[in-house]
């Protein structure tokens, strides 16, 4: 469904090249972790395959096919299309990537405005339905809050809602969880893993962290340096890792962490 | 430390320049004497002979508007240093020290942030009187609030760093610490706050002039001369153009300084 | 309702270390005006009773609280200059710079609100770059320069109105607002230039902020993430400067009015500095003051309302 080749980004504006040529394919439904420290070009993929980077500071080459159209060269308006319909994203920072003026269900059903014909009322309901379905407490009061009045957890359910409303293709997640605490975490997690299975979406999870990719995704790809490294099912990877780098970033796991994470799976 | 490189900044740089040069050449020469009038030549349209025409005394309107510019200047400037120098050391003590002197100046300060700076100007020119040097006085005066608010702020902060406390534990003197090694650190904020303070001068001395309770003849001023010319509209136009222009370059290159310095424009 | 009530409270203390601070500005002018007016009638027996109608007797602090009292009941003393009641003075006169203000400030709002939308739209394109610099100078223009140019290019050239020959309400409604337009569109000139600025760079500045992103990643367009996201929040700072720039544009109708000869209280109170009328001048100087003060307070209390992380919190 989504095919990358030999994707190479360059930043014009430095002259560094952050991706140097990266293959990655991701099937329907298919749950596939990118896995890297910062600084490693992850996020820059991401920004890149979701076509939300700034087209101005960079230089692309290869290919980015969404079932067979190719992002990286399509238009303004083509991609606005792909946005939101076919490629839903959640981001790192739920305390700020909500409109902070904004009530909260505008911006879950903002989606269906764009990309739909529907009513007002059908948009509302449908709204309301998602929010019950990423676990919002009381959706019809939650509705008319304000992102500020939502805790953390909260806000980033929302945005999961926002962008589950239209069922895309594929969600992006880049570090979905980082800035939430721990426990918040595993029911994120968990939401994303089940929203996928149930509704048969795509999902590619950006993270630093292996635990976090191990806990939803069943491929996961190593970057480091602009490179994929090594890339192979998520639970070989981690019992057998092959590259050096890969070792190291399993072994910077605290142990009790490690265990925690083979542990539950429910 | 400072962008000097953006567009706006270069912009500001060369306005204010190109004015500066011509004022300060206007200091030893101008084509004509700005007092001599000339009979056979009064409002006389701008020619080679007498670039921004003459006035209705014949006199030539270019070397007036040189001179006039030179004196706002120079009273902006004396004012605006005044109002610099006695704001960063009642700012820096103050910032530095604390205490109730240092809580009775911010509330008249606030208090004195209620009155649009043309209207305090005026209320000191009704009691100090017109002229000059009045203008200066009240004019400083205006804006030493301005910079000690900004310097109390920036030393306040400045205070809780780790180079002032080393500076302390290895015995240097407070007034070292607060004039020798913040008060650099504070510059960069402050030359923004400088541009945009000389641009209330310069537009708060031109509004007092051309009011009447400015400058007083027979110096030179652009404000005056803008009064002058709004009577000889019809027939001179170009008098009250230059004269105005000439306020218009000044405010716009200290205005895109100041923008290009990363401050605000908003006088 | 609390911090409502404290404003509140600041806002009184406020307007009266204000009144305070002008008070004691105009008791410091050497001279005594009683001395000054009777010039060769004077008498003591003269001398005292004009004291007293002029409340010029007491100590200082007396004289204020005699002053203030009469002041918030409408008897702003006596002037000088005409031996008339200060209120009898100024009669007509602060309808005129309020109206004046007033439609100055109708004017910025109109203009600066869509030049700083359509600016940042089309931040890339030549023409929004020329009309960029157009104005930055524009901002650099002070109001009595183009309240002339206005009056040879409308009055003298075109003739659109005769400068000097201001039409009062009584006499035509129309007539009067027709004769401000041109004083309040030069008052409004730069202040709409410096808004539309400001609402430029607060709209660049919350397009760096993550929801825009997030904005972006539903497939909204520029112009419609400016428009349903950036706007409402781009706006918070501009409706504070808006609301605080009426009591500028008042300051700056005291020069404009002297342009157009508008016979509000900006031309009074340089007549009366200039006559050293000082009851007409405090007046009209503490009038202006308090509504700078009572604008700031304003604009805190919009802000508070309109900002829902302030107001239900």
């Amino acid at each position: 469904m989504l095919e990358i080749r030999d994707l190479h980004v360059t930043f014009t504006t430095t002259g560094k090249e952050a991706v140097k040529g990266i293959d990655l394919t991701i099937q329907p439904g298919e749950r596939v972790g990118l896995v890297g420290e910062s600084g490693s070009g992850k996020t820059v993929t991401a920004m890149t395959l979701s076509g939300l980077i700034e087209r101005s500071i960079v230089q692309l080459s290869g290919q980015v096919l969404l079932d067979g159209r190719d992002i990286l060269h399509c238009s303004r308006s083509e991609l606005r299309q792909v946005h939101g319909r076919e490629i839903g994203m959640v981001f790192q920072e739920p305390m700020t990537s909500l409109n902070p003026l904004m009530r909260v269900g505008e911006q879950i059903e903002e989606t269906l405005r764009i990309h739909t014909h529907r009513t007002a009322a059908q948009r509302k309901a449908l709204a309301l339905e998602a929010m019950a379905q990423v676990g919002l407490p009381d959706p019809e009061t939650t509705y008319y809050k304000y992102p500020h009045q939502l805790s953390g957890g909260q806000r980033q359910r929302a945005i999961i809602a926002s962008a589950m409303i239209i069922l895309p293709k594929l969600l992006i997640c880049d570090e979905p969880t980082t800035a939430l605490d721990v426990t918040v975490q595993q029911q994120i997690l968990e939401l994303l893993r089940r929203l996928s299975e149930e509704y048969h979406v795509a999902v590619l999870l950006i993270s630093h962290d292996m635990t976090v990719v191990r806990r939803l995704c069943e491929n996961v790809a190593v970057m480091y340096r602009g490179r994929i490294v090594e890339r192979g099912r998520t639970e070989d990877i981690f019992r057998h890792p092959q590259d050096e780098y890969t070792r190291r970033l399993i072994a910077a796991i605290p142990t009790r962490k490690r265990h925690d994470a083979t542990g539950k799976d429910n | 430390m400072i962008d000097t490189h953006n567009k706006t900044f270069r912009a500001g740089a060369v306005i204010t320049g190109v004015m500066l040069a011509i004022i300060l050449v206007g200091l030893v020469w101008t084509p004509y004497d700005p007092n001599a009038m000339n009979g056979a030549a009064k409002m006389a349209s701008p020619s080679f002979a007498h670039l921004l025409g003459t006035d209705n005394f014949g006199r030539d309107i270019f070397s007036r508007v040189v001179q006039g510019a030179g004196a706002t200047f120079l009273i902006a400037a004396v004012s605006v240093a005044a109002g610099l120098v006695i704001g960063v050391v009642l700012g820096g003590l103050t910032g530095w020290y604390g205490g109730w002197v240092d809580e009775l100046l911010m509330r008249l300060n606030d208090t004195l942030t209620a009155f649009p700076s043309i209207l305090l100007a005026l209320v000191l020119i009704a009691i100090f009187g017109s002229g000059k040097y009045n203008i200066i006085f009240a004019l400083g005066l205006l804006f030493v609030p301005t910079f000690a608010r900004i310097v109390r702020m920036e030393v306040a902060k400045q205070k809780e760093l780790d180079y002032v406390r080393s500076a302390q534990l290895m015995g240097v003197g407070s007034m070292r610490i607060l004039f020798v090694h913040i008060l650099p650190n504070i510059v960069p904020v402050l030359l923004s706050t400088i541009a945009i303070s000389f641009n209330n001068a310069v537009l708060a001395e031109a509004s007092m002039s051309y009011l009447g309770v400015g400058v007083q003849p027979p110096d030179p001023s652009l404000g005056r001369m803008l009064n002058e010319a709004q009577s000889y509209l019809l027939s001179a136009p170009w008098y009250a153009l230059s004269s105005g222009g000439a306020i218009v370059l000044l405010v716009l290159g200290f205005g895109l300084l100041s923008e290009g310095l990363g401050g605000e424009t908003d006088a | 309702m609390g911090t409502i009530a404290k404003k509140t409270g600041t806002l009184l203390l406020t307007l009266l270390l204000v009144s305070a601070m002008a008070f004691l500005a105009f008791q410091v002018i050497p001279g005594d005006p009683v001395t000054k007016i009777l010039g060769t009638d004077y008498t003591p027996e003269r001398a005292a009773t004009l004291r007293h109608e002029l409340g010029l007797e007491g100590d200082i602090s007396a004289r204020y609280l005699r002053w203030l009292a009469g002041f918030v009941t409408g008897d702003f003393g006596i002037s000088y200059s005409y031996m008339k009641p200060v209120g009898q003075v100024m009669e007509g006169k602060l309808a005129v710079t309020a109206a004046l203000s007033v439609l100055s400030w109708l004017l910025v709002l109109l203009f600066s609100i869509p030049l700083g939308v359509a600016l940042a739209r089309y931040h890339k394109g030549v023409f929004a770059r020329a009309a960029a610099t157009v104005n930055q100078v524009f901002m650099a223009v002070p109001p009595f320069f183009i309240g002339i140019l206005f009056t040879y290019l409308f009055g003298l050239v075109l003739k659109w109105f005769v400068p000097g020959k201001f039409v009062p309400f009584s006499q035509s409604f129309w007539g009067c607002l027709g004769y401000l337009f041109f004083p309040a569109l030069a008052i409004a000139i730069p202040k709409a230039a410096k808004t539309a600025r400001l609402l430029v760079s607060s709209i660049m500045g919350e397009m760096q902020k993550d929801y825009v992103r997030t904005a972006y990643s539903r497939g909204n367009s520029r112009w419609m993430v400016i428009r349903t996201h950036v706007l409402r929040n781009a706006l918070l700072p501009v409706v504070t400067y808006l609301a605080m720039s009426l009591a500028d544009i008042v300051a700056g109708s005291i020069i404009v009015e002297q342009v157009f000869v508008v016979p509000g209280i900006g031309r009074l109170l340089v007549a009366s500095i200039a006559a050293r009328d000082f009851p007409v001048a405090l007046t009209i100087v503490v009038i202006i003051a308090a509504l700078v003060v009572f604008m700031n307070y304003a604009a805190d209390l919009v802000t508070q309302f309109i900002d829902p992380r302030v107001r239900l919190s």
